[in-house]
Order: C-alpha cells, then sequence, then structure tokens
C-alpha cells in the first residue's frame, strides 16, 4: 500500500460525525476564550476576527479537497461536505459577532453593508453560501441530479475568493498573511481551470 | 507655564498602586468640584474611570512592533529609551538635542486624564503624566513664521521589528498646526499611572492630543521640527483618503471603511454597548481653532 492509501484508509475510519462535533466545538471554544479574558481586553474584534479566520481557513481546506487528491492521491472527499458547513458555520458565527456583538444596531448593519465596500463582498460571500449549505445533502442531489448540484455548488470558487479578497480590505496596511490566503485561493482555483475548461466546453 | 488645563475626568487622588491597577475599584468620575479652572469642564463627565493599567498596556496600536495589538507589549521591552534626546530644530531660536533628563528637570509634570479615542472607533481614559507641548518648545524659542510641527518617532529597526517590514513609510512622521501644538491640551507624556511610561505606549516621551484620532498622538519622539510647510504625516501618506492630516475626532465624517459615529470602550468585556463619539471628543474648547474650516473637507 501506497502512503497515499494508507492515508485515506485511515482519514475513512474517522466517522463523518465525529468531524462535524470537533469542527462546531471550536467556535464555542473561541467564545469561552473571549468570555475568560483569553482573548485580550477588547474581545469582541479579537473573536470576530478569530471566527473570520477560521471561517477562512476551512474554505481553503474545502477547496483544496480536489487538487489534494489529484496530486497526492490523499482524499478527504468523504469528508468535503462536513468541512464546507462547517465553513457555512464558521461565517454564520462571524457574522452574528459582527451583527449582535460589533455594531449591535439594524440600521447601522444595514448601512454598512450597502456603503462599505469589504462590508459588502463579505455578505455576498454569506449569502451565496446559503443556497450551497442548504443543498449540502444527499436528497438535494438527488433531487436536483448531480450536473445541475455540481454547476450550483460551484459557487464555492466565487464565495472563496470574496471571503479572501474581504479579508485583505479590511487589514489598514497591506499586511502578509490575507495576500497569502488570496494566493491560495487564486492557486486553487488556476488549478482547476484545464478541467473547467474541457467540462464547459463539452 | 504649566496647569493651563485641569482635569475633568479625575482618579482618587491617592488611589494606591493596588487598587488602581484593578479599574473597577476606582472611585468614578465626578467633574462638578474639578470644573473651575479657565477651559470649561467637557460635556461627557458620566462613565469615566479610567482604564486599567493593564488594559492601556496590553492594547496598543504601534506598528514598529507589529501590527497586533498584543505585539507592542511583547516586542517592546529590548527598546532602549535611556539616554535619550530630541532634537528640536527648524524654525527655533535654539536648535539643538535636548537630553531627556534634562528635559525632564526644567517641566512641571502634572496628570491629564483624558480619553483616547482610536480611529478604529475604540476609546480608552488614559491617567496620563506629562508637560505641556507648548513649555517643550518654549526652550527652543519658536519663530513667529512657524507655522507647523513636524515630529519624527525613533528609527531603530533592530530594536523595532515593525520597521523591517515597509507596511508604513518608516520612520513615522506626525505633524499638528502651530495653534494646535500650542493649545494647553497637547501634552508631552512621559508617565502613565504614575509611573515612566511603558515602552508599548511611547517611552520614554510622546504626544498626547486628545480630541484627534489617537494616531496623531506619535509615540517615541526623537525629532521636533518648526516649519513652514504642512508635515507630510505617515498615515496620510499611506491612506490620504482614510487619514486625514487634522484627524480631528468627528462622528459625522466617517472613516471611508467604518462609521465613526460611534465608539467601544475597551474594558467593557464581550457584551460593552458602543457609545456615541462626541465633536473634538468631547474637547469642545478647541472648535475655536477650526473657525471657519470645512471639516469634512479638511477631515
Ligand atoms: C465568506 C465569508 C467571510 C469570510 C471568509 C470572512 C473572513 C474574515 C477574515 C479572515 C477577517 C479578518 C480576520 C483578521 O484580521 O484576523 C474578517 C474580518 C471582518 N469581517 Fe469577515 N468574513 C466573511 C464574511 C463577513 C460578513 C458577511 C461580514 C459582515 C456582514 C463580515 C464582517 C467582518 C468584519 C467587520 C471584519 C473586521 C473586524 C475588524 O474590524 O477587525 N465578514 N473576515
Amino acid at each position: 500500500m501506497t502512503t497515499a492509501q494508507r492515508v485515506n484508509v485511515a482519514l475513512r475510519k474517522v466517522p463523518s460525525w465525529v468531524v462535524y462535533l470537533i469542527g462546531a466545538v471550536i467556535p464555542f471554544y473561541y467564545l469561552y476564550l473571549a468570555l475568560t479574558g483569553a482573548m485580550g481586553v477588547e474581545p469582541v474584534n479579537s473573536l470576530e476576527r478569530a471566527l473570520g479566520e477560521l471561517a477562512m481557513q476551512a474554505l481553503v481546506v474545502v477547496l483544496a479537497v480536489t487538487p489534494l487528491r489529484k496530486l497526492t492521491g490523499v482524499s478527504l472527499i468523504m469528508h468535503r461536505r462536513a468541512l464546507g458547513l462547517l465553513a457555512f458555520f464558521y461565517v454564520a458565527c462571524h457574522l452574528l459577532v459582527w451583527g449582535v456583538l460589533d455594531v449591535q444596531d439594524p440600521a447601522r448593519m444595514w448601512s454598512d453593508i450597502v456603503k462599505r465596500p469589504y462590508i459588502t463582498i463579505g455578505m455576498v460571500g454569506f449569502v451565496l453560501l446559503l443556497p450551497v449549505a442548504a443543498t449540502s445533502n444527499n436528497f438535494s442531489v438527488r433531487r436536483m441530479g448531480p450536473m445541475r448540484w455540481r454547476r450550483l455548488h460551484m459557487l464555492t470558487y466565487v464565495i472563496c475568493v470574496s471571503g479572501a479578497v474581504h479579508y485583505v480590505m479590511v487589514q489598514k496596511v497591506w499586511e502578509i498573511e490575507p495576500l497569502i490566503y488570496l494566493a491560495l485561493v487564486l492557486a486553487l482555483l488556476a488549478y482547476r481551470i484545464p478541467t473547467l475548461r474541457r467540462e464547459f466546453a463539452a | 507655564m504649566a496647569r493651563r488645563w485641569t482635569n475633568d475626568l479625575s482618579r482618587g487622588d491617592a488611589t494606591p498602586k493596588q487598587c488602581y491597577l484593578n479599574r473597577r475599584q476606582l472611585i468614578a468620575a465626578g467633574s462638578s468640584g474639578l470644573a473651575l479652572s479657565a477651559w470649561p469642564a467637557a460635556a461627557q463627565t458620566d462613565a469615566l474611570e479610567p482604564n486599567s493599567f493593564e488594559e492601556i498596556t496590553t492594547y496598543n496600536n504601534f506598528y514598529e512592533f507589529g501590527t497586533g495589538k498584543t505585539d507592542p507589549k511583547e516586542n517592546a521591552g529590548q527598546l532602549t529609551t535611556s539616554p535619550w534626546a530630541v532634537e528640536i530644530n527648524g524654525m527655533v531660536d535654539k536648535p539643538g538635542t535636548y537630553a531627556f533628563d534634562d528635559i525632564m528637570a526644567q517641566m512641571d509634570i502634572e496628570e491629564r486624564i483624558y480619553r483616547l479615542r482610536c480611529v478604529e472607533a475604540w476609546s480608552m481614559v488614559i491617567p496620563w503624566q506629562g508637560f505641556e507641548l507648548a513649555d517643550l518648545l518654549a526652550l527652543a524659542g519658536p519663530n513667529p513664521e512657524a507655522r507647523f510641527v513636524e515630529f519624527q518617532t525613533l528609527m531603530r529597526p533592530e530594536e523595532m521589528p515593525g520597521q523591517e517590514y515597509p507596511i508604513l513609510d518608516w520612520p513615522y512622521i506626525e505633524g499638528l498646526r502651530m495653534d494646535e501644538a500650542m493649545h494647553p491640551l497637547t501634552i508631552m507624556a512621559t508617565g502613565l499611572y504614575d509611573e515612566p511610561i511603558p515602552n508599548q505606549n511611547g517611552a520614554p516621551m510622546r504626544l498626547v492630543v486628545p480630541w484627534k484620532y489617537g494616531f496623531k498622538s506619535i509615540k517615541s519622539i526623537v525629532r521636533i521640527t518648526l516649519t513652514d510647510d504642512q508635515p507630510s504625516t505617515t498615515w496620510n501618506k499611506a491612506g490620504p483618503s482614510e487619514y486625514g492630516f487634522y484627524a480631528n475626532v468627528n462622528p459625522t465624517v466617517d472613516h471611508p471603511r467604518w462609521s465613526q459615529a460611534t465608539e467601544r470602550r475597551v474594558g467593557g468585556g464581550l457584551f460593552s454597548k458602543r457609545i456615541d463619539t462626541l465633536m473634538f471628543n468631547g474637547y469642545d474648547e478647541v472648535a475655536p481653532l477650526y473657525e471657519g474650516m470645512d471639516l469634512e473637507a479638511q477631515f
């Protein structure tokens, strides 16, 4: 057995619910840190940022599943749905902290969404995540048919780009970390171009 | 001539150190008895207990030590602040290098409890000790033709790791109009809670201009130049549409990426309510400096 195969066997042994459970606990753990002072003296912003970063990381992992399999043979495919739904959950938590703890005012939330480009772009990411998350189940795959389902889930590409662009725009100066995430997202998308070309040409 | 301005915020004068380290044990501010000075007390007098020493020294923007809020606390320990000198030059009678210890020997150190409003929409209340900038400038004898003051932070990448990255155009430069610099509210802070000012807060000497966004209050100053040209300042160069030269706290002029109408006072925890931001950060006495100016255009 190759290393990749051995890794795959091990990965397949991890039940889905374990991935969901561990993934879902992280935001609550962050909340605990924020409540107990472990996130510093201004926990609202720290929590908001920690959740944004977590969402970004989950999206990059989801996007990496296919290239990782093609390049190394290691397949996370059986956990991709869990990872994707977790990413949606993290973005939702991030949005919730923004609305409830940070901005605290529905009128200002709305004016920020329409007036501030980096919020608008983040919101585009969230809104596009809604249909993708809602159809992340076997029933939807069956009902929509694999072709239409796949097309809809290509929205993930747009979501990842808007998340990364939002991250770059949040900063006051050109910081290296968000640019690395943006580069990762673009590289993972560029890797797909040949396949997508063939698919759409056919 | 110091003591031209009297605190409208207070902390127990004799607060023992072990008490002031815990903000919640502080006596809440009541300004009525103190508002007898030439400068009228600022509007907001409720909820004005100073932030704790810990809050003021672990949540800092000092990009010379990194862009994270706790980076300055973690990285500033190695900064050598003694000996220290500041060069005062340009349109002055006595240009030269002024040793920090010599300056301190001549200054009348007083306490100023000021609100600090960061351009990022958070705020604190800070008990500074220091002296008025006007008194420092007087040592060098400003010439009448001087219209602006330019300040420069120390440039020492060996001790300031953030300066290794060109995220800003180092060294950090800030500036004030002459009348702003001479205003009695404008101070050079050298102490915090009766201790020498910690490195991460701008040791050994930093500007505090309480009616302007925090980035104007330049830290660890090594040069002061009096000039007749408006200084080209660091954040203004980095983002001319986001950070103006004046940078007066103004709830009606938003930062392009966020609203400036409200702020969150650091220290209120996860559920702290936003509070309204006040024009000139509540220091209405500076309004006459800007009479006739369009503060939306000259933000
Ligand atoms: C795909 C969706 C999104 C992703 C991946 C994402 C990710 C991020 C990341 C990585 C950060 C910066 C964290 C840091 O600097 O350490 C951030 C900051 C932020 N995000 Fe999002 N975000 C998304 C959607 C949203 C939405 C929908 C909103 C609100 C409507 C929002 C509001 C914010 C705000 C206000 C900040 C800045 C916090 C600050 O001022 O420091 N984000 N986000």
